[in-house]
């Protein structure tokens, strides 16, 4: 069935009921949809076995013809996964297992009782909080990129075109010329969620302005930054859209050929995105002749094979390219030269999810979100020692400490506040001081981090600072491509220097040395995965010093992490003698009988912590 | 030539797949890259094996030894990273005598970590064979192990 705009219309209009359960108001008319988390997290969580069991069971209590389960992308809140939530009436089941199916059913379903044991609580003892819309997590997100996170059946293209997909390619196809395109995004303000922050809209009027017939665009899905899992999320809740914002691109700059480019770590979204090509083909909104309008756009999907460089748009072209993924100098930039010298436009997946919305409705609109230079919204993956893990999209200008403690819901286990990291590999961590720091691309660019893609790492103080550096420049140092001998070298002594200072052999000058390296390879390397590579180094040097010199002076890790600098003792008052640590030492370091203090032998012991992980009583301590 | 590697050489040479989609399709087909198909694949193609090597040598997802029987891998990204993912990868490093990226020498085992798969609320994160257990601790992962070394 190949679609014209006026099918596309009636389409959505038999399509209503749908859309007036999903958006909550048909409520009262006997009709169910349950939302079904299926993304990554909820999945990994059983979810597609309680997906079943809910299918099953409405059939079994006879509901199947006023009750549908439609499996959705991540819901965002991954923290309480596995999730359903009931629609029209916006009710929010989390932890969700089979045994609890045939309770939620019969009470909420067929009663219109809702279930209080399986909703949400800020704490224990504390009411219920049943509607999805009144958890905290939720409040103060305002979704564009994942409007449709867990609203719709992503391997369902009718889902998407009963919430208004599509219309925004109808109309840029039908009503808009090129040129208008492109001012509507200009004026939007949106710039590259990828990282640098380039303004999306200058991109594409450069790409356009370069003579030629053929040219390409591309969506770069290669989300290697550690930690962060937002464009993954966006493809698998909302496939359709990240094609519908690439095909007006496409007409935007005169492309007929797509690609997106995606990591293979990701098997479901990519399953979901071939799936959604497929069938945006059938529908005609995908290759020849796109809504009967004449105009020409397909997409072909190229997975990467596991290479973080290739995050940087010339080494993606290089890697598209089937070659070894090298950065090249710029300029000829992409938009002059790209994927096989012709000219190549190149944003991420979040960048090109927020095009069909700024196309529907209006530069001005979205312009009004956000700060006098960052605008819109941003997604981050809140992760790391943070009490609700998941998956956020805040208005840009929102606080870290907004993100961190009223969304994020602060530390769990009463630990406190370190810092939080943004910007991934490239980025920074930013202590506690920074906190009301307003989030948009120069205020973070300003304290020494980067906004990044959106991962978003909260620590608290059982995290080592020096270790973390460490950490992220052994990533940088693997993935370094090897081409430029800045980062190919720079990044290897720095992590040298790191290694020595977390293994107790850290001297005098090493922070003064670190600091040089960083200032030269930031200046010198040839793309930005060494220009940002020494941002956690320097950061964490300027924000937590007093750390490195613990490290280096007093042969101290202050968080107890680093394990040449600690021991593991057990603590006379606290010990009960119950030998749970003797029993799973793999060492069998640990001496004392039954009822018994029990000791470790410090010179057998490997540091491995299995003593303290085990430990009930908290009587194993780090010194 | 074996049939399904005539298919991917034919494939390249009519222009519907690159080096790295050569090497992608030699990986689905035989579980890795084995040398004597790399040399194969290298002549019938006509492009130096030093650069499949290359290639296969820069990007993780290649390998040029099989896999062993279970694969068991770590999430090591940055949230499973100060959740404790370290001391996973020791558990299983010490438990099963090799480092990570080795095979054990009965090729029971190959012990791997990966950047992130996105699972983030869940870490630690260890997958085995592609099946996921989160929330993992030293204790978790001996047990789990142990259950793993049971079931072969």
């Amino acid at each position: 069935m190949k679609l014209k705009p006026e099918d596309l219309a009636s389409l959505r209009e038999r399509s209503a009921p749908t859309a007036r359960v999903r958006g909550g108001t048909a409520a009262g008319e006997g009709e169910f949809h349950l939302l079904t988390c299926a993304g990554t997290g909820c999945v990994s969580n059983h979810s597609l076995k309680l997906l079943t069991t809910l299918r099953e069971e409405v059939a079994q209590q006879g509901l199947g013809d006023r009750v549908r389960v439609v499996p959705t992308g991540c819901n965002g809140f991954c923290a309480n996964g596995p999730i359903v939530v009931v629609k029209p009436d916006d009710t929010f089941y989390q932890f969700l297992k089979p045994e609890d199916v045939p309770e939620l059913v019969a009470e909420h379903l067929r009663s219109g009782k809702p279930v209080q044991r399986l909703m949400y609580s800020p704490a224990d003892g504390e009411p219920v909080i049943p509607r999805m819309h009144d958890i905290p997590f939720f409040g103060k997100q305002k979704l564009i990129a994942l409007s449709n996170r867990g609203l719709i059946n992503p391997e369902d293209i009718e889902e998407y075109i009963a919430v208004g997909g599509y219309q925004a390619l109808a109309k840029a196809l039908t009503a808009l010329e090129p040129g208008d395109i492109i001012s509507t995004v200009k004026d939007s303000g949106l710039r590259g969620r990828g990282g640098a922050g380039f303004p999306t809209g200058r991109k594409w009027e450069l790409a356009r302005a370069v003579p030629g017939d053929e040219k390409y665009i591309i969506c770069n899905g290669d989300e290697g930054d550690p930690g962060a899992f937002m464009d993954r999320s966006i493809v698998e809740s909302d496939p359709h859209c990240v094609l519908e914002g690439m095909a007006i691109g496409a007409r935007a700059i005169g492309a007929s050929q797509g690609f997106i480019y995606i990591r293979a770590e990701y098997p479901l979204a990519l399953e979901r995105l071939m799936r959604a090509i497929e069938q945006a083909r059938e529908y005609g909104l995908l290759g020849e002749d796109i809504l009967g309008t004449g105009f020409d756009f397909d997409i072909t999907i190229s997975k990467g094979a596991g290479a973080f460089v290739c995050g940087e748009e010339t080494s993606l072209i290089g890697s598209l390219e089937g070659l070894l993924p090298e950065p090249r100098v710029r300029p000829p930039y992409p938009a002059q030269s790209g994927y096989q010298g012709k000219p190549t436009n190149i944003n991420n997946v979040e960048t090109w999810a927020n095009v069909p919305h700024i196309i529907n409705r209006g530069a001005a609109w979205y312009a009004g979100i956000g700060t006098a230079t960052s605008k819109g919204t941003k997604v981050f993956s809140l992760v790391g020692k943070i009490k609700n893990t998941g998956l956020v999209e805040v208005p840009m200008g929102i606080s870290l400490r907004e993100i961190v403690f009223d969304i994020g819901g602060g530390i769990p286990d009463g630990k406190k506040f370190k810092a939080v990291q943004t910007g991934g590999p490239s980025g920074g961590c930013l202590p506690e001081s920074l906190l009301d720091l307003p989030v948009d691309y120069e205020s973070l660019s300003k304290a020494g981090s980067i906004m990044g893609s959106g991962g978003m790492i909260v620590m608290d103080e059982e995290t080592c600072m020096v270790e973390v550096a460490r950490y992220f420049l052994s990533f940088t140092q693997e993935e370094s491509c090897g081409k430029c001998p800045p980062c190919r070298e720079g990044t290897w002594h720095m992590m040298k220097i790191l290694e020595g200072i977390t293994q107790g052999k850290g001297q005098e000058g090493d922070i003064e040395l670190l600091e040089k390296l960083a200032v030269l390879v930031k200046d010198t390397a040839l793309c930005g995965l060494g220009n940002t590579a020494p941002n956690p180094v320097l950061t964490t040097i300027h924000h937590f010093r007093n750390e490195y010199e613990a490290h280096i002076r007093d042969k101290r890790c202050p968080s107890g992490v680093c394990k040449a600098l600690i021991r593991y003792l057990i603590l006379e008052d606290k010990c009960t003698g119950c030998m749970a640590c003797a029993k799973n030492c793999p060492v069998a370091c640990i001496a004392g009988e039954r009822k018994q203090l029990h000791v470790i032998d410090q010179a057998a012991c490997i540091k491995c912590g299995m003593c303290k992980s085990v430990c009930k009583f908290d009587a194993v301590r780090i010194q | 030539m074996e049939p399904k590697l005539q298919t991917i050489v034919e494939r390249y040479k009519a222009g519907q797949s690159t080096l790295v989609g050569v090497l992608q399709e030699i990986t689905q087909g035989y579980g890795y890259l084995p040398q004597e198909v790399l040399h194969e694949t290298s002549r019938a193609t006509e492009v130096p094996v030093s650069l499949f090597y290359s290639l296969a040598t820069f990007y993780k997802s290649f390998r040029l030894q099989p896999i062993g029987k279970k694969h068991v891998c770590v999430c090591v990204g940055t949230a499973c990273h100060v959740r404790g993912a370290p001391k996973v990868v020791d558990v299983l490093e010490r438990e099963l005598a090799v480092k990570a990226g080795d095979t054990t020498p009965d090729g029971n085992f190959t012990l791997e970590t990966v950047n992130c798969i996105g699972a983030c609320a869940m870490g630690p994160l260890v997958t085995v064979n592609g099946e996921y257990h989160g929330n993992m601790d030293q204790k978790k992962t001996s047990k789990l192990l142990a259950e793993v070394k049971d079931s072969l």
